[in-house]
């Protein structure tokens, strides 16, 4: 009925990355188009399928999705990688808030002057090393499973992999203290 | 077994605000604990109650919840203010994520110096008559419906409405030119949960002052330069 889900971003990562990484852990094929002009992006406004001026824009299943969190969320739901009752999913939202405010502070690297960067990657390492991946290593410690929450593959799972590669490309040995998130 | 959803935060608005407006929505009664030093903070960090080190945290249900979108995604689905499907769910997060944004142009506010703060203000006036007001308008518009989803009160309704009056705070005319989100505050406000919230002495903060800023200052050891977004 409504075909492959159809993502309208730039060609990077961005605020898209995330929702590929997911699509692709459910094995869901999508389309991308790639926003290389100006008048592309205009064209999108004035058609009004920006509902708020601002991509990411997935078309999945009749609707027009923006604001990442939302299509993030859907797409979770939809494929079965949001736990299975009430709990479960407030664990996932809890961890892939957590790791989105990390992928932040790197979403936001490339943007800094170049007198920053440095200052900035030390943030960054900082973050990472005293106040997110403990917390996940704990996680996995403590309840020994191969996954975050509820013994089963779901979405704050990808979101910490994807977070870890990010980070690994700036601070290769990042993991360096954190075994049980060497074995991820 | 889990008693009153408990809330700690400091005294006043900032992220918490949103955790309020929709357990009062909900009809949730709720407690408080402000942090107003430093060593309270560190008490709470010591004893492992903060999973990345921050607040918002809302003990609720046996669990110490944080990141605001994760506990205010648990209360509406626990109150069945969160659409009846998961389509109905997708168009109220993104409704939230729009009002989210708006209401983060207001977050930091408060710390701004006054110079920064008479731009900011234009900025928020800017952003909320041009981008988000027009999309709201246009939803209730385009279905004729008293509320935004489903033709349900939900999240996504009370978070629309907090963001007006925050709006309408820093210029009170702004929603001029918008007839259908007049008509939609002066519904909701009248929702009894709410019309309750809005009365004075509920549990709903005033606009952030100095005492508050001084606060978070104090106990954060944070946010001593803030520059507007």
């Amino acid at each position: 009925m409504s075909g492959k889900p159809r993502l309208t971003y730039c060609n990077g990562r961005g605020r898209m990355e995330p929702v590929r990484w997911l699509l692709a852990a459910a094995g869901v094929e999508f389309e991308e188009i790639f926003l290389e002009t100006r008048e592309q992006y205009e064209k999108l406004i004035k058609d009004g399928v920006l509902m708020f001026q601002q991509v990411p824009l997935v078309e999945i299943d009749g609707m027009k999705m923006v604001q990442t969190r939302a299509i993030l969320s859907y797409i979770a739901g939809k494929y079965n990688l949001y736990g299975k009752d009430l709990k479960e999913r407030a664990l996932i939202d809890m961890y892939v808030e957590g790791i989105t405010d990390l992928m932040q502070m790197i979403l936001m690297f490339p943007f800094s002057p170049p007198e920053a960067k440095e200052k900035n990657l030390d943030s960054i390492k900082e973050r990472a090393t005293n106040r997110y991946f403990p917390v996940f290593e704990k996680v996995l410690k403590q309840h020994g499973q191969e996954f975050l929450v509820g013994n089963k593959f779901s979405w704050a799972d990808v979101q910490l992999i994807e977070a870890i590669l990010a980070v690994e490309e700036k601070i290769p040995a990042v993991l360096s203290e954190f075994p049980q998130l060497q074995v991820i | 077994m889990a008693g009153k959803p408990k809330l700690y935060y400091f005294d006043g608005r900032g992220k918490m605000e949103s955790v309020r407006w929709l357990l009062a929505a909900a009809g949730a009664e709720f407690e408080e604990e402000f942090l107003e030093t430093r060593e309270q903070y560190e008490k709470l960090l010591q004893g492992g109650s903060l999973l990345f080190q921050q607040v918002p945290m809302v003990e609720i249900d046996g669990m110490k919840m944080v990141q605001t979108r994760a506990i205010l995604s648990y209360i509406a689905a626990k109150y069945n203010l969160y659409g009846k499907d998961l389509k109905e769910r997708a168009l109220i997060d993104m409704y939230v994520g729009g009002t989210d944004d708006l209401m983060g142009f207001i977050l930091m506010f408060p710390f701004l110096s006054a110079e920064d703060k008479e731009k900011q203000r234009a900025v928020i006036v800017q952003k909320a008559t041009s981008r988000y007001f027009p999309a709201y308008e246009k939803v209730l518009k385009d279905h004729g419906q008293d509320f935004l989803v489903g033709n349900s009160f939900s999240w996504a309704d009370v978070h629309l409405l907090e963001a007006i009056l925050m709006v309408e705070e820093k210029k009170s005319d702004a929603l001029s030119g918008f007839p259908q989100l007049q008509a939609f505050k002066a519904r909701i406000s009248s929702i009894p949960t709410i019309k309750k919230f809005l009365e004075p002495g509920s549990q709903r903060k005033p606009v952030p002052d100095d005492k508050y800023v001084e606060t978070v200052r104090r106990v954060l050891r944070m946010y001593y330069d803030v520059k507007a977004n």
